[in-house]
């Protein structure tokens, strides 16, 4: 599976970023979300701790919501990465973009893209979601200027209007 | 801050055998990673001691839920989401699930394994309570074979368990006997999610006729280790709930926790909050609030 | 476009878009090339004289770009309003984050070893850590007395009021530090180009107080020295005066390598050595006449600056101004210092220091209630500040603010009374108790006193050669809506669209200095010259006759073009002139503070489980008087953000101190709210029109981190009966208080009653 069994050394590892087939030269124990920043330039994920917490550097390992902070860049081989450049063309994204644009739900910007990630991660799960499972599933992103309520009504809107279409 | 990446090799030999055959080639030399929601933690604030790192994520073997007639085997690589979601687990095992909705936020269940809260073995582990409280047994693999433990002696010291060096845990046994029994868990963190536990709370008991036949009461976060309170148990088996036995058990619970001052807590509190806890299950198990 | 169709109406954010799409650009998105990382070597130590510093080994250290203070071209301080505090320590420390030693290198992952390898010898001096141990003067660690500051306000003569009084009310309160915990950490970029010219690009609330630093810093003159904000990822007041040491820092390091260099703090880092909400102390004395009429009262308000000046006179100077709150005082006698600790500089954090001085106050005027027996709406009802009557600095009321009318809205929305009435009948007994609790405030907009005078700030508008009109101004957007607001004030101005405005990057190469973004200033103040600046724009092109009365965007357009054919670049500047009504005499702390206030009464409902002693807000009602709103739904945002941050301030976030330093500084361990930890928050706003500001609007920014505080501690006492005065209140204080028996203790006793 690995291509680096001298794992100290930096190494190619091919990453599917966006629907992408992408090699790339790193140390396997750099982060992923490194890897999408620096080597990529995919700079719409963002670090907020470092740690795990903030869920700024969410992305999409296999569909899956994970914290590219807590994922060495060799466990991401041959996963399918998606990050918020790559969801742009989604439709159910763009809803999404919309409704926060409109009720608020972005101030300075920093949480969006991970927030945006987490929010269409519960929506694919649970197209419906109740104000309470909106709260649940957004908790592991830290938005420190909206005090969320405009994001989770945005949330609410942007599912409300994927099953009013 | 951040060490070196390249200060550390990590490597991914894929599958079980060939994880289990390099840790035996240097026992000890290796530190498995799963989901590395703890691993890249210490990681990130440059306090990983350990240089050479196996991971064992998403391993095909590690990574499944096996029923059988009389338990469900738990693959250690099984993540928080995997037990969420999984039919008979939320069925028979409710605690679980419930424990795995408190471990951090949806992207830390998604990577969080319950192989790796058992050999992280903070005293804080979200899941431990329950597998105290259900007498869960461990599968451990090595290459020389596997051996079955019981769960509730695993811990031996704060951050200590009986895994030899070159030791997996492969699976997580439960004994589907549980159809009788009613369940109660909390956890009492710093805030409702994405939290660290100051105490928490995993207890089943059975009821006969107004009697508790029996009980099991296991706590986090208030010992070195997670923590059965035989004693209280032990107070509570054959009686009949009353207010008398309730403020018995809250003092007793109270007591019989180890609890140390932390920048998370204070020993006192999580003595008395423990004590509450108990008092709060007994309350509701005979109060009939609590269902099976 | 008729006028009055962009003021309040919620149109979407400017940079909107590229914030949803992942493209808006913060510091650390950007890279230079050739570019080096730079890392801060720190005390360690809370006070001590530096011996020597040893290289350890291991390390190829001529690798490293190396700056100490040595290097420093300029004078070693950060300039702000002394020049107490250095850039780099030079012989002696005084808390321990104090930065000592920069390095600098290719490799980002080599940093963390090199910081590490560095060691620092010091002679250890004695430090004090309290407000208490400072004022005790057992050692001097600032100035001859420990004191960065004292203010005295006095209205009437308070010595006479005791022997009058009814009753006379004493507590003390007390609040904590506070960490922004801005999700972007602090970051700066620092590039000399080839004329020596030295560019910063940061994450910051105001280039040119980085701009003035860098400036001294270097011994560089204004045009040789530029500071472009890129897209700043919240501030909250935490990016008001520490951006200046990154920038300096990193400006440090660029000229000593000759290359460009980035400095982003990590989490921890960030946590631990930049500013925080000043701790402080409020004490009350007061004199009150049987019918509930506060008849004077003396206030003694103390805040812990920590180790240098920096910003602490003026959250003094806030605190103090706002410590009697929205109440008429016939006497009353304010004593305000700020004081020196051996922890890393307090500094600026949405409020200002009014947070804290308010939370004494409305915490006592329950206790003044309950000594009365008084309900809490009655108590402050009574005593209210009337339009013409005088404040604390004798500035008479002049807006026909009605705050008895806000009361009785409040108490409404948030069905106060039925909800008290109903908590009393069915506490008894159970294990989750139930409270409700008010609090009444203001917040004072702009800078205090001569502030914006002494600014003069400088707003204006440029038309590009397309004819599209932007703003010029230094005013910075984080989050607020900045931007937004202020091309919907421009646009309104100019007879435009909200779309046919644009908004200059604030670089100080292009921008003026509209002044820093603080003080919820920036609608009130900025907007207003924008306006006149809008006026001189349009009086240009139709004096010249290529405008008429009215006129379409593109009518607009093709004027603008014309004039810059014939006369050059259309640009209008306008400077702040004083309204000739507001004086303030700084000397004595008497006359107009603030040229406006908002006002605003919030309720808070609570539950306390008596299982796990935690306090969780069930409901929030947020009504406030903020003049008008110019866009409802940033206003609304606001009022939602600062809430949330109020209650974690209450309830959640304790940075917890060992010898000055912080021991969780990591988001797992200093707890801010979740999504899952917030009510819902109900958020009214009363317009009444204010002459100073754009179109009547007036600051809202701060206002919202004022009430949560008192609000939710009267709740938690409503629902207990056991008061407690300080925050942040967790439940290892709930649980301690209650078991100590302190309830009873507490209730027997609430308060001195005399004389």
């Amino acid at each position: 599976m690995s291509d680096c069994p001298q794992g100290r050394s930096k190494c190619e590892m091919a990453l599917r970023v966006n629907g992408e087939r992408i090699v790339v030269r790193a140390y396997p124990m750099d982060r992923l979300l490194d890897v999408l920043r620096g080597e990529l330039g995919l700079t719409g994920t963002k670090e907020g701790c470092g740690e795990g917490e903030c869920g700024a550097c969410s992305v999409l390992l296999d569909g899956t919501l994970v914290n590219s902070c807590l994922i060495p860049v060799l466990q991401a081989q041959d996963a399918e990465i998606r990050t918020i450049e790559g969801l742009r063309s989604d439709s159910r994204f763009q809803e999404l973009q919309e409704a926060f644009l409109e009720l608020g739900a972005a101030q300075c910007g920093i949480c969006t893209p991970g927030m945006l990630l987490a929010a269409f991660h519960l929506l694919t799960k649970k197209p419906q979601p109740t104000i309470e499972e909106i709260r649940e599933g957004l908790a592991g992103n830290l938005c420190r200027c909206t005090g969320y309520q405009q994001i989770v009504e945005a949330v609410a809107e942007a599912a409300w209007r994927g099953t009013a279409v | 801050m951040r060490a070196h990446p390249g200060d550390y090799e990590l490597v991914a030999p894929g599958t079980l055998p060939a994880v289990l055959s390099l840790l035996a080639q240097e026992p000890g030399g290796w530190l498995p990673i799963a989901g590395g929601t703890d691993v890249m933690v210490q990681y990130a604030a440059g306090e990983l001691p350990a240089r050479k790192l196996v991971s064992i994520w998403n391993l095909p073997e590690l990574r499944r839920i096996e029923v059988l007639p009389n338990e469900i085997q738990i693959g250690a690589g099984c993540t928080y989401t995997d037990l969420r979601e999984h039919e008979v687990v939320s069925r028979e095992f409710a605690l679980l699930p419930i424990a795995a909705s408190w471990t951090g936020g949806i992207a830390n269940q998604n990577r969080g394994t319950i192989g790796g809260n058992i050999v992280n073995a903070s005293p804080a582990g979200d899941s431990l309570p329950a597998l105290m409280a259900y007498e869960a047994e461990l599968i451990l693999v090595s290459i020389r074979g596997e051996r079955r433990v019981p769960y509730t002696s695993f811990h031996i010291d704060y951050r200590k368990t009986r895994l030899a060096p070159a030791e997996l845990v492969r699976a997580v046994c439960l004994e589907r006997r549980f159809s009788e029994y009613q369940g109660y868990a909390r956890k009492v963190g710093p805030r409702r999610a994405q939290a660290i536990s100051k105490v928490c709370l995993a207890a089943l008991a059975r009821l006969g006729d107004g009697v508790v036949e029996d009980i099991r009461i296991a706590m986090g976060s208030v010992a070195p280790v997670p923590l059965r309170l035989r004693e209280t148990e032990r107070i509570v088996r054959g009686q009949r709930i009353d207010p008398p036995l309730v403020q018995l058990a809250r003092r007793t619970a109270a007591a019989e926790t180890r609890p140390i001052d932390d920048i998370r807590s204070t020993a006192r509190y999580r003595a008395a909050v423990g004590g509450n806890l108990v008092a709060e299950f007994l309350g509701r198990l005979s109060a009939g609030k609590i269902k099976g | 476009m008729k006028n009055g169709d962009i003021i309040g109406t919620p149109v979407s954010r400017k940079e909107g878009r590229s914030k949803i799409t992942g493209q808006a650009r913060y510091v650390d998105d950007m890279a230079l090339p050739g570019m080096l990382y730079g890392a801060t070597v720190r005390s360690g130590i809370p006070r001590g004289k530096i011996n020597r510093i040893t290289f350890g080994p291991g390390i190829d250290w001529h690798e490293f770009a190396i700056v100490t203070a040595r290097d420093i071209p300029g004078k070693n301080c950060i300039s702000l309003i002394e020049d107490d505090q250095p850039c780099l320590a030079d012989g002696t420390v005084n808390h321990p984050e104090e930065p000592i030693l920069l390095l600098a290198h290719r490799d980002r992952g080599l940093l963390s070893q090199a910081v590490r390898a560095v060691s620092v010898e010091y002679d250890p001096l004695p430090a004090i850590f309290t407000l208490e141990e400072s004022e005790r003067l057992s050692e001097i660690i600032w100035g001859s007395d420990n004191t960065f500051k004292t203010i005295l306000i006095e209205k009437g003569d308070v010595d006479r009021v005791w022997e009058q009084a009814d009753h006379i009310v004493e507590g003390e309160y007390r609040t904590g530090a506070q960490e922004q915990l801005y999700i972007e950490t602090q970051g700066a970029i620092a590039a000399f180009d080839t004329d020596g010219r030295l560019t910063v690009w940061g994450s910051l609330q105001c280039p040119y107080y980085v701009h003035h630093a860098l400036k001294k810093l270097c011994g560089m003159p204004a045009d040789q020295v530029r500071v472009v904000q890129m897209e700043t990822g919240g501030a909250f007041g935490g990016k008001e005066e520490y951006p200046s040491m990154i920038a300096a820092h990193a400006a440090l390091l660029a000229l000593k390598s000759g290359k460009p260099v980035k400095i982003i703090y990590d989490r921890m880092e960030d946590m631990a050595a930049t500013t925080k909400r000043h701790p402080s102390r409020t004490r009350h004395r007061t004199a009150v006449a049987k019918d509930g009429k506060i008849l004077g009262g003396e206030i003694e308000f103390t805040i812990d600056g920590g180790a240098y000046e920096t910003l602490s006179p003026v959250v003094l100077s806030r605190g103090a101004i706002h410590a009697a709150g929205p109440y008429y005082w016939p006497s009353v006698r304010v004593r305000a210092k700020a004081v020196a600790t051996n922890a890393p500089p307090h500094g600026a954090f949405r409020g200002f220091g009014a947070p804290q001085s308010l939370f004494g106050l409305e915490r006592h005027m329950d206790r003044i209630a309950e000594v009365l027996g008084l309900s809490p709406i009655e108590i402050r009802r009574r005593n209210f500040l009337q339009p013409g009557q005088t404040m604390t600095t004798g500035q008479r009321v002049e807006e026909e603010i009605d705050l008895g009318k806000l009361l009785d809205k409040a108490v409404e929305l948030s069905d106060y009374q039925a909800k008290k009435q109903k908590f009393t009948g069915e506490n008894q007994g159970q294990d989750c108790r139930k409270g409700i609790g008010i609090a009444a405030f203001l917040h004072g907009a702009g800078f205090t006193g001569a502030g914006e005078r002494h600014l003069g700030s400088v707003a204006g508008l440029e038309v590009t050669a397309e004819g599209t009109p932007r703003v010029l101004v230094s005013s910075t957007e984080f989050g607020q809506g900045t931007e937004t607001v202020l091309c919907q004030i421009a646009a309104e101005a100019l007879g435009l669209k909200y779309e046919d405005v644009g908004f200059a990057q604030p670089d100080t190469a292009v921008v003026p200095n509209s002044g820093p973004t603080v003080a919820s200033r920036t609608v009130m103040v900025v907007g207003r010259l924008l306006e006149w600046a809008a006026r001189d724009i349009r009086r240009k092109l139709t004096s010249c006759g290529l405008l008429g009365e009215g006129y379409s965007p593109e009518e607009f357009r093709t004027a603008c073009r014309a004039y810059a054919a014939e006369h050059g670049p259309l640009r209008s500047l306008a400077q702040y002139q004083p309204p000739d009504d507001l004086v303030w005499d700084e000397e004595n702390y008497r006359g107009a503070a603030y040229a406006a206030y908002a006002w605003a009464v919030y309720v808070a409902q609570v539950t306390v489980d008596l299982a796990t002693y935690s306090v969780s807000v069930d409901d929030f009602v947020a009504l406030q008087e903020v003049g008008r709103v110019v866009n409802p739904v940033l206003a609304k945002g606001q009022i939602l953000g600062g809430v949330a941050q109020a209650i974690g301030f209450t309830l959640f976030e304790k940075v917890i101190w060992e010898k000055g330093r912080m021991q969780n500084s990591q988001m797992t361990n200093y707890i801010m709210p979740t999504s899952a930890d917030l009510p819902p928050i109900r958020v009214y706003f009363e317009e009444l029109a204010n002459d100073y500001g754009a179109h009547g609007a007036k600051g809202i920014g701060e206002l919202p981190m004022d009430g949560p505080a008192p609000a939710i501690l009267n709740a938690v006492q409503d629902a207990l009966g056991v008061p407690f005065d300080s925050i942040p209140l967790l439940p290892e204080d709930i649980s301690e208080a209650l078991s100590a028996g302190a309830a009873k203790r507490s209730l027997t006793s609430p308060a001195k009653v005399g004389p």
